[in-house]
């Protein structure tokens, strides 16, 4: 994973609550068998509207999410992640992100930055009268910042720790590779493997 | 869960045993541990971004020697040898052939003597062994713990990172202990167990433990049979299931491909005997079922908590005290066409499966066997049967079984997961009634509209032969020719 500390780019206004992963990627998307490609099934439903924001200039460009509380509901589907990174958003913003949803980014370097609506407001003017100004989201400040606007965000000391330092859970677990191997070291002679494949005939 | 001093349950043994690092803290504050993994089972369906998710950081699968593979949910069970038809199913199975290949895991494909279903597989070959660490992306997993082991079912990425790292970060379960003492009445199975301590404890009743099934009816029961227990712990909600090992475990497990030989057997056994609940080990909660008075039982609606006595008749919702399970049981006679009322006898099935990783094993089908072994199907019934690995279709056959089952009129197929889930061709019509030898009647699970009554192999054979859903009582005096 990644590391992030501060990430700048342009920021995109979704004025819109409720955003649950079905709507971030549709279910018909959930057979394939990648784990990445999944930048045309983002919001898949919503961008068949001509008009949709990430169909206009400049935002289509976005790497920094702005959208409106509740952010991430429904089902705990991973791919939701995945869409949003594949596409080229690095940062989401919002006032209330769903837990899975959040624990999920957290997981896979997307930063959820918990920011008060009533700085969401302020940031969705300056995005929409300015088109393509950017944000910056700085998790060593935990700030974001938007023009003139600079507002604090919340997140939880472990995530912001993991994503600074670009720790997935795996990174983490094998920081602990060498109490793997003594552990492995102490297994009974015993316990089974599959190969060499052995079979009944 | 304790620590090593005080008296353990089964469960803590096992979990103590697999440690690799201790997390930090107390209570709920506690930091997860770090537990190591002794066997992972793969699958088509939820290995492929696991495996994408290791190349694209680099990574190595860790241990090869402790992972195995075999194609299931998506396997045909008719024509094997020509290519799979649909195109999602195809691309899993060919993903499943190249990943395995190039990070060097065993496969047992389609048409191997080995393939099949992945909780059939592992007991099989001897790789499931008691007071080990058994995960598999299917909940099912559960069903190794029949021999004592800690087996439970995993996410994707938890998939990724059992392969990348062969350990879990996790919190300790709960335990349960779920006594059954008493002698089952001949008729009454492993089947029946289950299904009613689900409808006893609720489909929410496991949430959070490790149930350990425990008393005389429990240490009476076959591996067979205590698989079919274990497997469906998942539907009460359960993380894993668990029975301690005991002589009828050392003796299945003897002999098989992977089972330790020599000195190691003598190691292997002298811990495995250890591998018991303590007197005065605690449990976080305690279920008691008396084996005497259990009947054969099935399900009426559309999870398995909603099952009845099959003797008895389908629920109105006013039997329901709570307004939840009033509706719920509303809403599930609505998909299951049912009248409330109507004794449970009287519903006339279209379609009778037996397999899954429930009830497919030599024991699930001799004793359908047995019960239909020279009687006249119900014309109008579609029965398959379907092995629960190849090498349980082998010996079946060794045994003369296929030829009971299609001289009865049943459709003898190739191993799988089949009809236990509508993921490959073998489904249910829209409207279609099943007695079903498998674990889970939601709606739509056997294909859409299909709709599901979980029963016993006996009750499946009984039923084939009815029309009815009957058990073998039932038909007693239904003609045998010789
Ligand atoms: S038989 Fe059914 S429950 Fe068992 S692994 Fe296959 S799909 Fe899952």
């Amino acid at each position: 994973m990644e590391k992030v500390v501060t990430h700048t780019g342009i920021g995109v206004p979704l004025r819109q609550s409720n955003i649950d992963t079905d709507q971030i990627i549709p279910a018909v998307y959930l057979k394939r068998i990648t784990r990445t490609g999944f930048e045309d099934a983002l919001f898949a439903g919503w961008r068949r509207d001509e008009n949709f924001i990430l169909n206009t200039e400049p935002y289509n460009k976005g790497s920094v999410l702005v959208a409106g509380p509740d952010f991430g509901t429904g089902s705990s589907r991973e791919h939701a992640v995945w869409a949003l990174k594949d596409y080229g958003f690095k940062a989401v913003i919002s006032a209330r992100f769903a837990d899975i949803f959040r624990g999920n980014s957290g997981k896979q370097g997307l930063v959820a930055a918990e920011v008060a609506q009533s700085d969401i407001e302020l940031i969705w003017k300056e995005l929409e009268n300015n088109p393509g100004t950017e944000v910056t989201v700085n998790l060593d400040a935990r700030t974001v910042q938007c023009g003139s606007i600079v507002a604090p965000f919340q997140i939880d000391d472990y995530t912001r720790w993991r994503l600074m330092e670009g720790l997935d859970d795996i990174g983490l677990t094998l920081k602990q590779e060498a109490d793997i191997t003594s552990f492995e070291a102490t297994r009974p002679a015993f316990k089974p493997q599959t190969l060499p494949a052995r079979t009944a005939d | 869960m304790s620590t090593m001093q005080s008296p353990q349950t089964l469960a803590e043994k096992v979990w103590n045993a697999h440690v690799v690092r201790h997390g930090e803290g107390e209570g709920e504050a506690r930091q997860p541990d770090l537990i190591y993994i002794d066997l992972h089972l793969l699958h088509e369906v939820t290995s492929p971004q696991a495996f994408e998710g290791l190349r694209l950081a680099g990574r190595k699968l860790r241990r090869p020697d402790l992972t195995i593979a075999t194609e299931d949910h998506n396997t045909p069970t008719l024509d094997i040898d020509k290519p799979i038809a649909d195109l999602t199913s195809r691309t899993q199975i060919f993903t499943l052939r190249d990943n395995c290949k190039e990070f060097g895991v065993r496969l047992h494909s389609l048409g191997d003597k080995e393939q099949g279903i992945v909780h059939v597989v592992g007991p099989q070959l001897g790789l499931t062994q008691p007071g080990m660490t058994v995960v598999c992306g299917d909940s099912h997993t559960s069903t190794h713990g029949a021999f004592g082991a800690l087996a439970f079912g995993i996410g994707t990425s938890e998939v990724e990172h059992v392969m990348a790292t062969q350990s879990l970060s996790l919190k300790p379960f709960k335990t349960m202990s779920i006594n059954v003492e008493g002698t089952l009445k001949s008729g009454v199975t492993a089947k029946d167990i289950i299904l009613a301590v689900i409808a006893k404890i609720g489909t929410g009743g496991g949430q959070g433990y490790v149930l350990e099934y425990r008393g005389s009816a429990i240490r009476a029961l076959s591996m067979d049979a205590r698989m079919t227990i274990c497997n469906m712990s998942i539907e009460a909600g359960a993380r894993a299931g668990m029975i301690a090992p005991d002589e009828t475990t050392f003796e299945y497990v003897k002999g098989r491909p992977h089972a330790p030989e020599g000195d190691d057997w003598d190691a292997a056994v002298d811990y495995w005997k250890t591998l018991q609940s303590d007197e005065g080990a605690r449990f976080d909660n305690e279920v008691f079922l008396n084996a005497d008075e259990l009947e054969p039982f099935v399900t009426w609606g559309t999870n398995p908590g909603q099952g009845v006595s099959l003797s008895s008749n389908v629920p109105v919702p006013e039997d329901f005290e709570d307004e939840n399970d009033r509706k719920a049981c509303e809403r599930a006679l609505t998909y299951m066409g049912l009248t409330g009322g109507t004794p449970m006898k009287e519903i006339r099935v279209d379609t009778v499966f037996l397999g899954s990783c429930t009830n497919s094993r030599m024991e699930d089908l001799r004793a359908a066997a047995e019960i239909v072994k020279g009687r006249e199907k119900d014309p109008q019934i579609r029965m398959i049967v379907v092995p629960g690995s190849a090498r349980v279709r082998l010996e079946a056959e060794a045994e003369g079984l296929d030829r009971i089952f299609k001289d009865f009129g049943a459709e003898w197929r190739f191993a799988g997961c089949s009809m236990c889930l509508g993921m490959n061709p073998d489904q249910l019509a829209e409207g279609e009634r099943c007695a079903s030898t498998s674990n889970r009647n939601f709606e739509g699970r056997q294909g859409k509209g299909g709709r599901t009554h979980l029963v016993s192999p006996l009750v499946a054979a009984a039923t084939a032969i009815r029309g009815t859903l009957a058990s073998p009582s039932d038909i007693a005096n239904t003609p045998v020719s010789a």
